[in-house]
């Protein structure tokens, strides 16, 4: 399918990397995510977080000013880092850059090395890991910011070489709530596994007894040292080809196996993680979730004719629309354009993976899409439903189509922070939701008012 | 040393100040301290925020996404027609642009979005990029001015070039420019302009509403539902009104030195400041319109007889317990001050991004003692707080929500995405509705911070 070619953006379908980069930070233990560049940038990513997990997220900023624009930003990035340091008692400082600090050239790595000395000189001997990762936001999206820090926190901190059975499972972004859903399954094939960013209690805490500095939670820093000698890593993802990613610096630098699923929604791509992890422990699935999967295929058949044929406009980040797509295809649902804001070049190829030999027609896949094109894209592709995160909502009302809200961000529902995507039981929500609004618009629309569908 | 004064930076300790325990004496407008977690955006935030609301003109955005993307649609700035404003319009700088310049793509995005919306002006906003990179804006701007035949007009709202102040200073540059060129024929004596209202859950159609029945017109809302064309005749008004002031008060001023316009200053909210922004009027149109007085009265009553025996309801629940305030501008926080204590509450903590040490001498002035007034406050400070005043509701915006909510203690949302009006008389209810709903929840007996208490 043609698109137009556009020169400017409307309603971006995409975020800008230090976002990324912060969520990713704010996975581990102790961690303070902090930007280096003006306050702007740290408000803004902080309340359209918060408006996602309802959960507080402080972003630490050098908060430079016109004077460090023109003579380098320093200084205050040190002052900065002694301020997170004194008041919040950071175990790591994620320290990422923005488009101002890349574009006036200050070389955070050098900055933060001579800070390492300064403080060694004044007698200041622990120091909290400092990390630093290049996140211009005129390059990448927020994906790209997220992979690069988790790489940068891995480069960066794993130096310990020493045999470690265990599994390294990197994610990507996925919910709170799937990551909790990941430590469970690992636990259940009692195999010991570091995750990878693990934001899953530090943006998705419980009620406490105090506002914590630094929530609770994360993965361990210990943990993360001893990457480098574990028995394999899982990552997800099926556009990271070209990526930098985490698992291929294990993989190179310390002969960690790697392997590279999709985000495991649907039954193919699920099994594909859980017989990885059957291989890699040498045991077999654990009843529970092979009851998961059988109830899952049983309500495959339930759902069926709901969803033959119906029309899907798949959009968000690449990882996950591929995802997504390939759990569509194995229900009946036809998508009819994969689109992203993402540029990985590998898109349309992954797409290509899960939907041939399933999909009765190839969607149209997009790269780079805003939803000014989304909108007219779907337009001439009559959908009857839209899947993605809450920013689709006006396209979804001006077609008169549900929306099943997924991914990040979701900021008109309640809740979005626990929605669970992956494995049989992820699944297994996506299709409860999915069928359930299909039943619930035709409801609406029916004039009989049926009460029994 | 309580648990607040332990998360205070030293360098911070002069932006806080406890009523009755030493002389009233505070700084204020400095930059933010590094890794303090300040709630305070920037410059861009500061101009989007102002003009956003004009929703048939163009914003578009010239840098890398991020600003562009944080910005749409987020704020709750009602149009009664176009709806232009809430697209979320970028030029997504690249890296190539980065190098290369980013005029000529900001060129050709201007144009496209201009044959595709016809916007009556476009503004083009600035980000830090652009400053460092150079791009000239304004020669861009003033090329497709001519060319499409509508202002075309630059924002200088680099972010780091200060904070939301100087943000609010360009976006009042930029409407200025706007000011002045339209006709002003049938504009009568009794007129208006509403500056720094931005219609949020549609408060400015309450107030214009009000002015209405007072017999007095409005002429331009400016920042809030409003309309290229109102702004170019805003000078035929006979007054400029100016609530958020900080916000909107340099265009009031540039207003009165070019066209000799007068400006009151005015809050919408609570019932004490609503009365008397709306006395304030009539008292500045009565000698054209002596019947003004009368009319104006009686409308201040009739709201009150209905608004009054409402609010005695949730006072009877409300009386003692104990507030907090953290807001962007220091304005309204006077106003919820005298909102509070119309509901029998006591306001214990106070504090702004941007206020002046005029804003916050005047906050002394009306607080208790024991009061905590507080500059460019950040996540550890504003939790200190709240504990340590034990507060029963803390109001302000979605990044202190989770501060209160973590700590168990009620919230009411005053910032620019809320949903219902809190201006006006019905505006007063609906507060202490939120309010009421909010601290009377059953849910707090569960949080273990108040468990036993409950």
């Amino acid at each position: 399918m043609e698109r137009s070619s556009y020169t400017s953006t409307t309603n971006a379908c995409k975020l800008c990397k230090p976002l990324g980069a912060c969520l990713a930070f704010r996975g581990i233990e102790g961690a303070v995510p902090m930007l280096h560049g003006s306050q702007g940038c740290a408000t803004y990513m902080r309340r359209y977080i918060i408006s996602h997990f309802r959960e507080p997220m402080d972003i630490a900023s050098s908060s430079l000013g016109e004077k460090h624009a023109v003579y380098g930003g320093g200084p205050n990035l040190k002052q900065g880092l002694q301020n997170v340091m004194a008041k919040f008692g950071a175990k790591l400082i994620g320290v990422a850059t923005t488009c101002l600090t890349e574009t006036i050239g200050d070389d955070v790595p050098m900055i933060v090395k001579e800070f390492r000395n300064e403080m060694r000189q004044s007698g200041v001997l622990q120091l909290p890991a400092l990390v630093t990762v290049s996140t211009p936001s005129y390059s990448g999206t927020h994906m790209e910011g997220f992979h690069a820090a988790v790489r940068a926190v891995v480069e960066q901190l794993s130096d310990d070489r020493s045999c470690a059975h265990m599994l390294n499972l990197l994610p990507g972004f996925l919910s709170p709530e799937d990551l909790r859903y990941l430590k469970e399954v690992v636990d259940d094939f009692r195999y010991p596994s570091v995750i990878l960013p693990d934001f899953s209690m530090t943006l998705d805490g419980p009620a406490l007894e105090d506002c914590e500095k630094i929530p609770r939670g994360g993965t361990p820093i210990e943990d993360i040292r001893r990457m480098g000698g574990a028995d394999a890593t899982f990552e997800f993802g099926s556009t990271l080809e070209d990526c930098q990613t985490a698992g291929k610096y294990l993989d190179k630098h310390f002969g960690v196996v790697l392997h590279g699923m999709g985000i495991p929604i649907g039954i193919r791509e699920t099994d594909v993680f859980f017989g990885a992890l059957e291989q890699l422990s040498g045991k077999e699935c654990p009843e529970k979730h092979a009851l998961e999967k059988g109830r899952l295929i049983d309500s495959y058949v339930d759902a069926h004719k709901y969803l033959f044929g119906k029309r899907a406009v798949v959009y968000g980040e690449e990882d996950m629309v591929v995802a997504l797509t390939s759990f569509l295809c194995e229900v009946g649902i036809t998508p009819v354009l994969c689109a992203s804001g993402g540029r990985s070049g590998r898109f349309e190829q992954a797409i290509e993976r899960v939907t041939a030999g399933i999909a009765p027609q190839s969607p149209a896949v997009h790269e780079g899409m805003d939803f000014q094109e989304i909108e007219e894209l779907a337009r001439g592709l009559s959908p009857d439903l839209l899947i993605g995160h809450s920013k689709g909502y006006t396209l979804a009302r001006k077609l008169g189509i549900p929306l099943v809200r997924v991914g990040f961000p979701i900021h008109d529902r309640f809740g979005g922070q626990r929605i669970l995507h992956v494995g049989y039981r992820g699944t297994q929500s996506l299709l409860d939701r999915i069928v359930n609004a299909l039943l619930e618009g035709s409801q609406n629309e029916s004039p009989v008012g049926y009460a029994y569908m | 040393m309580s648990t607040a004064e332990a998360v205070i930076f030293k360098e911070r300790s002069g932006q806080i100040h406890r009523k009755g325990q030493e002389p009233f004496e505070m700084d204020c407008n400095r930059e933010s301290l590094a890794g303090a977690v300040s709630q305070r955006a920037c410059v861009f935030c500061g101009s989007r925020v102002v003009l956003y609301p004009i929703a048939d003109a163009l914003h578009l955005v010239h840098g890398p996404i991020g600003c562009a993307a944080y910005t749409w649609d987020i704020r709750g700035a009602l149009s009664s027609g176009p709806a232009l404003h809430r697209l979320s319009f970028s030029t997504d700088l690249q890296e190539i642009d980065v190098i290369f310049g980013g005029e000529e793509k900001l060129y050709r995005a201007l144009t496209e979005l201009i044959d595709r919306h016809h916007p009556k002006a476009a503004f083009v906003y600035s980000t830090c990029i652009v400053g460092i990179i150079g791009d000239d804006l304004e020669s861009v701007c003033r090329r497709v001015a001519e060319e499409k035949k509508i202002p075309v007009i630059p924002v200088q709202s680099e972010g780091f070039k200060g904070n939301k102040r100087e943000g609010y200073s360009a976006a009042c540059k930029a409407m200025f420019r706007l000011v002045g060129t339209g006709d002003t024929t049938g504009i009568p004596a009794l007129s208006v302009n509403i500056l720094g209202d931005f219609n949020l859950a549609g408060e400015l159609w309450i107030i214009r509403d009000y002015f209405k029945k007072m017999g007095v017109e409005t002429v331009a809302n400016i920042t809030g539902d409003g309309r290229v064309e109102d702004i170019m005749r805003a000078h035929g008004a006979a007054l400029n009104l100016v609530q958020c002031s900080g916000a909107t008060v340099e265009l009031a001023k540039m207003m009165k030195e070019s066209f000799g316009i007068p400006f009151k200053r005015v809050s919408y909210f609570g019932v004490e400041d609503m009365a008397q922004a709306l006395y304030d009027v009539a008292e500045f149109f009565r000698d054209k319109d002596p019947g003004i007085i009368e009319r104006t009265r009686q409308l201040v009553k009739d709201e009150l007889s209905v608004l009054y025996p409402e609010l005695q309801k949730f006072r009877k629940d409300l009386e003692g317990k104990k507030a907090a305030i953290y807001v962007g501008g220091a304005f309204k926080a006077f106003s919820l001050v005298k909102a509070f204590r119309l509901l029998g509450m006591q306001v214990v903590m106070v504090g702004s991004q941007t206020g002046t040490e005029e804003d916050y001498r005047d906050l002394h002035e009306i607080t208790d003692e024991g009061t905590i007034i507080v500059d460019d406050s950040n996540p550890l400070e504003l939790a200190g707080f709240l504990k340590e005043k034990e507060c029963d509701i803390f109001v302000g915006g979605v990044k202190e929500r989770p501060i209160a909510y973590k700590l168990g203690v009620g919230f009411c949302d005053h910032n620019h995405e809320r949903k219902q009006p809190l201006e006006g008389f019905v505006g007063m209810l609906n507060f202490a509705r939120e309010v009421h709903c909010s601290v009377m929840s059953p849910v707090w007996r569960f949080v273990p911070r108040r468990k036993e208490k409950a």
